[in-house]
């Protein structure tokens, strides 16, 4: 498989709009349980916006996710405003000028997105946070690279490392954020920002394999 | 849901037009509509006192816009840290050319929010300083005091803040009279009841009937205790257990005591429980310098309490005791 064109950023922001709005009241429930239940309420929300911002508009990638990653830091407020659009925000400047997203690319966005979350969050792995999905994740996808393996390879590898990444969350304490001052309490079910930020990475994979 | 509102998601944007129709002569609606202004602010020379975080505290946030009191309010959604953009928007609304003190509460989203508006407002040339408020004691012990919660005690970081500004005071003034002023509170919450975000539509959190949470946030975060629900005394008593050692609060202390109620408790019920709060003081001998009872700080239609006290010194009195005027909050000099 080639890469993919960058031309296509339309049909990548669809589609993560999309898989947010499918799973609104699913998040939401989630966060309900140790946070104050609006994560998928003001996710989708924001990503709604961004489709509407979009209109009837063709958009390359970079655009695209520089487009969601501005309205949800500007407009959606939480600590998943700036975390969200940091993140796609950094996505969008490692895809710049680039006519395809290849293997090595796509590794460069997903790198740049986990460091801009890390240093603004000030989270680790085992904080109970988006990265408990986005570090693992980065990381078997970038040792897929290393291994020489195909880029549907890679993603396929970054899926399945998302999603064990996702599940750990519900065996951890949280440390940060509002969750955290349940302490113990905060075990045994998953962290809503770690479930989101799988939900984007699966559909991330499913876009760029077609 | 028994609620008086439209659409469940706009509750946000078709209250602040209500707000900003019923106090025109208090607060004005800036570009962004997600902040509002004092009428008079921005004042040249003057440091503006800006702060913001999630609806659904009425009247906290925008019922402290007013004289000598906030210059401009950044809002959220419920339960929601407001966006950096409106931060921003806000610092820009109320500064005045000698920089901005930001007094908000310990919460992820707006410590989030506030670092980026803030690092904007320097690459424009408005300095931002910040304080914030971590007074309740139930979130987190005293050994990690920069982990606890803002709670009620904001209001009167607020009032202190508001006032040194108004007086002259440069940035570091204001942010040392706030930060001073927070310093020196300390809170605690009890719920009765859950509360339910409209746009979600049922309460994420239960307390059964006929029990009490001793120590739950302002969104229902949980506390430190579940008992049987108690009388007004014993919850005065009980509050006051865990809020007076902690500063520590002593014998010749003069305080002022905020009651305010979580949104559905009677106002009725918090000067019964405020009765109890002045007569444990008295016998302390520690004396009620100023008392404010009433909604100040809710959480939606939360039924409990929120108890608080401020230490005082000469300067605080002399800030507290500054006439305001504002919804929430408005006062002649003293007495």
């Amino acid at each position: 498989m080639a890469g993919f064109p960058s031309s296509r950023g339309r049909e990548v922001l669809l589609a993560l709009v999309q898989t947010i709005e499918e799973n609104k009241a699913y998040l939401s429930e989630i966060d309900g349980a140790i946070g104050d239940g609006d994560h998928g309420i003001n996710m989708a929300k924001g990503f709604r916006r961004a489709k509407e911002q979009l209109g009837e508009k063709e958009i390359n990638l970079s655009d695209g996710l520089a487009l969601i990653g501005k309205t949800l830091l500007t407009e959606i407020g939480g600590a998943m405003g700036p975390i969200y659009g940091t993140f796609f925000l950094k996505m969008s400047m490692q895809a710049k000028d680039k006519p395809e997203i290849d293997t090595v690319v796509f590794g460069q966005m997903l790198k740049a997105a986990r460091s801009g979350v890390e240093e603004l969050a000030g989270a680790k792995v085992g904080d109970k946070t988006i990265l408990d999905t986005l570090a693992p994740a980065q990381e078997s996808y970038q040792a897929a690279v290393d291994g020489n393996l195909s880029f549907e390879e890679c993603l396929a590898q970054m899926v399945e490392a998302a999603k064990m990444g996702k599940e750990s969350t519900r065996g951890l304490v949280a440390k940060l954020g509002r969750a955290s001052r349940l302490g113990e309490r905060s075990k045994g079910v998953l962290d809503a920002g770690a479930t989101s930020c799988c939900l984007i990475v699966e559909k991330f994979a499913a876009v760029l394999r077609e | 849901m028994q609620r008086i509102i439209n659409d469940p998601n706009l509750v946000v944007e078709d209250m602040l037009e209500g707000f900003a129709k019923a106090y025109p002569h208090l607060v004005a609606k800036t570009e962004n509509p997600r902040v509002l202004k004092f009428a008079n602010a921005p004042v040249q020379g003057k440091v503006g006192v800006v702060t913001g975080g999630g609806s659904g505290h009425k009247p906290a946030f925008v019922g402290y816009i007013g004289k000598n009191l906030c210059d401009a309010v950044a809002v959220g959604e419920i339960f929601t840290s407001p966006s950096a953009q409106a931060f921003l928007d806000a610092f820009k609304a109320a500064n005045g050319g000698n920089g901005v003190a930001c007094l908000y509460g310990n919460y992820a989203g707006d410590n989030l929010n506030v670092k980026m508006a803030k690092q904007l407002a320097e690459l424009e040339g408005i300095e931002v300083k910040t304080v914030i408020a971590n007074d309740d004691v139930a979130s987190a012990s005293k050994t990690e005091r920069e982990k606890r919660r803002g709670v009620a005690g904001e209001v009167l970081m607020w009032k202190v803040g508001g006032a040194k500004a108004a007086l002259g005071g440069s940035l570091e003034e204001v942010i040392g009279a706030a930060q001073k002023a927070i310093d020196r509170c300390r809170s605690i919450g009890v719920g009765l009841t859950p509360c339910t975000i409209p746009a979600v539509g049922k309460p994420n959190f239960t307390i059964e009937l006929g029990k009490m949470e001793v120590g739950i946030g302002h969104h229902g975060e949980p506390g430190v205790l579940v008992t049987d629900l108690k009388s007004a005394d014993d919850i005065a008593k009980l509050s006051l257990d865990y809020i007076l050692p902690d500063l520590p609060f002593q014998a010749g202390d003069e305080a002022v005591v905020l009651v305010s109620g979580l949104g559905a408790t009677p106002v009725m019920e918090l000067y019964i429980a405020f009765s109890k709060v002045w007569n444990v003081l008295q016998d302390t001998g520690i004396t009620v310098y100023r008392s404010y009872v009433g909604n100040y700080f809710t959480s939606l239609e939360m039924m409990g309490i929120t108890i608080t006290l401020m230490k005082l010194d000469n300067e605080l009195k002399e800030l507290i005791d500054l006439e305001t005027e504002s919804m929430g909050l408005t006062q002649l000099g003293r007495r």
